[in-house]
């Protein structure tokens, strides 16, 4: 019991606010809630984080919901401000697309923009102060399920996840692949990985370039979804720590440092959602290309 | 122990100092030659810019993973728990308690 009332070190602060509350089948003792980093690890690949699954369905929900209603009461006449606002959003994402892919099938256009502003979003969280969510879900943790306080986890920016990103990059990757072999086959597809950038018109000689040119091939398209996933994992991560480090101040120095660092991110969240948006357009763009 | 955790502190350090270094060098050139296209060519400003912030996100990609990883090892060392397994036991000295 006196552990609830402990002040919390500031490398423990640091540490309760960069771990996820994990559930999962702890080994020995069933399915439960991890209690430390350690205990999470020790539960393995099916442990779900619940809050990054949590805030990024909630999240891509009220992208679904706000667009929709807004498409629904779409009026010719003079919008309303929240209508120009998205008219902006899926204007700008139409004009990249077409831009950087001619002639996209249908389903480039709105995977873009829910790229875009679903993990515009999510990054979006990192702007709330570190401690207001976690409180908050600290007190329901702990007057409706009797937890122990200092064992509530809750992170509320899903990107800070690398599982999230892992697992948006690898749909892109997936689907880089269905162009790929919708466009030139599954022949034309194993000739684009083994036949660049060595090439040679004798097929003695191209059968033994092709292992060489598999490495290299092989190297630039699993960089490809791993960049994409950990660019915005660090991004984020990153921005998350420093905000985090910044609330261990004194609180009259926070404002110091806090107002330039947030103003500063907003311009990193916005740029990090294009970033993704843009290269997953362009990705696309070149898998379906034909020589 | 103690060595692995000034250790980890002067990795921590060399990741971000190396990643900062590439990025810096990387976007300015890259921000000089931007430059340099508008100024020979203001028309194009708008479309330049779009691929400006492209390629500085593929430049600044891995000094950010770098960034990521290395406020990772600072704050949550996962070498720790390792060496302390593979430390050997101290032995625990039980307070004496008078009969």
């Amino acid at each position: 019991m006196s552990e609830q009332h402990a002040a919390l070190t500031s490398s423990e602060y640091i540490k309760h606010h960069l771990t996820n509350l994990t559930y999962g089948n702890l080994p020995g003792e069933g399915w439960k809630f991890a209690e430390n980093a350690q205990e999470a690890k020790a539960m393995g690949f099916q442990a779900i984080n619940l809050d990054s699954m949590a805030w990024s369905i909630v999240l891509g929900l009220v992208f679904c919901f706000i667009f929709r209603m807004i498409a629904v009461r779409a009026s010719v006449g003079v919008p309303s401000k929240l209508q120009a606002a998205i008219e902006l959003v899926v204007e700008f994402v139409a004009d990249s697309v077409r831009d950087s892919f001619h002639h996209a099938p249908k389903l480039v256009a709105p995977l873009a923009l829910t790229i875009f502003v679903w993990i515009f979003l999510m990054n979006f969280m990192d702007l709330i102060p570190v401690d207001f969510l976690p409180v908050a879900a600290q007190w329901v943790g702990v007057h409706f399920f009797g937890a122990n306080p200092h064992e509530v986890f809750f992170k509320v920016v899903p990107t800070t996840d690398p599982n999230v990103t892992m697992g948006m990059s690898l749909s892109v990757f997936a689907l880089i692949i269905i162009f790929s072999i919708k466009e030139k086959g599954v022949g034309g597809f194993a000739a684009e990985l083994s036949l660049q950038p060595f090439s040679s018109a004798n097929p003695i000689v191209k059968l033994l370039l092709m292992p060489i040119n598999l490495v290299l091939e092989l190297v630039v398209f699993i960089a490809r979804p791993i960049s994409l996933a950990l660019r915005l994992f660090g991004n984020m991560y990153a921005g998350e720590l420093i905000f985090i480090l910044i609330a261990l101040l004194p609180f009259g120095l926070q404002w110091v440092l806090s107002v330039p660092w947030a103003i500063f991110h907003i311009l990193i969240i916005t740029l990090q959602a294009f970033i993704f948006m843009m290269l997953t357009i362009v990705y696309l763009s070149m898998a379906s290309e034909k020589h | 122990m103690e060595n692995m955790i000034g250790l980890t502190a002067i990795a921590g350090a060399m990741l971000l100092s190396f990643g900062a270094l590439g990025a810096a060098i990387g976007i300015g050139i890259l921000g000089g030659r931007f430059l340099e296209g508008i100024a020979r060519q203001p028309e194009l400003a708008p479309q330049l810019q779009t691929k400006f912030f492209v390629i500085m996100g593929l430049v600044d990609a891995v000094p950010m993973i770098a960034v990521g990883l290395g406020m990772f090892i600072i704050f949550s060392n996962p070498f720790i728990d390792q060496a302390k397994e593979n430390a050997a036991p101290v032995a625990v000295v039980q307070p004496v308690v008078a009969p």
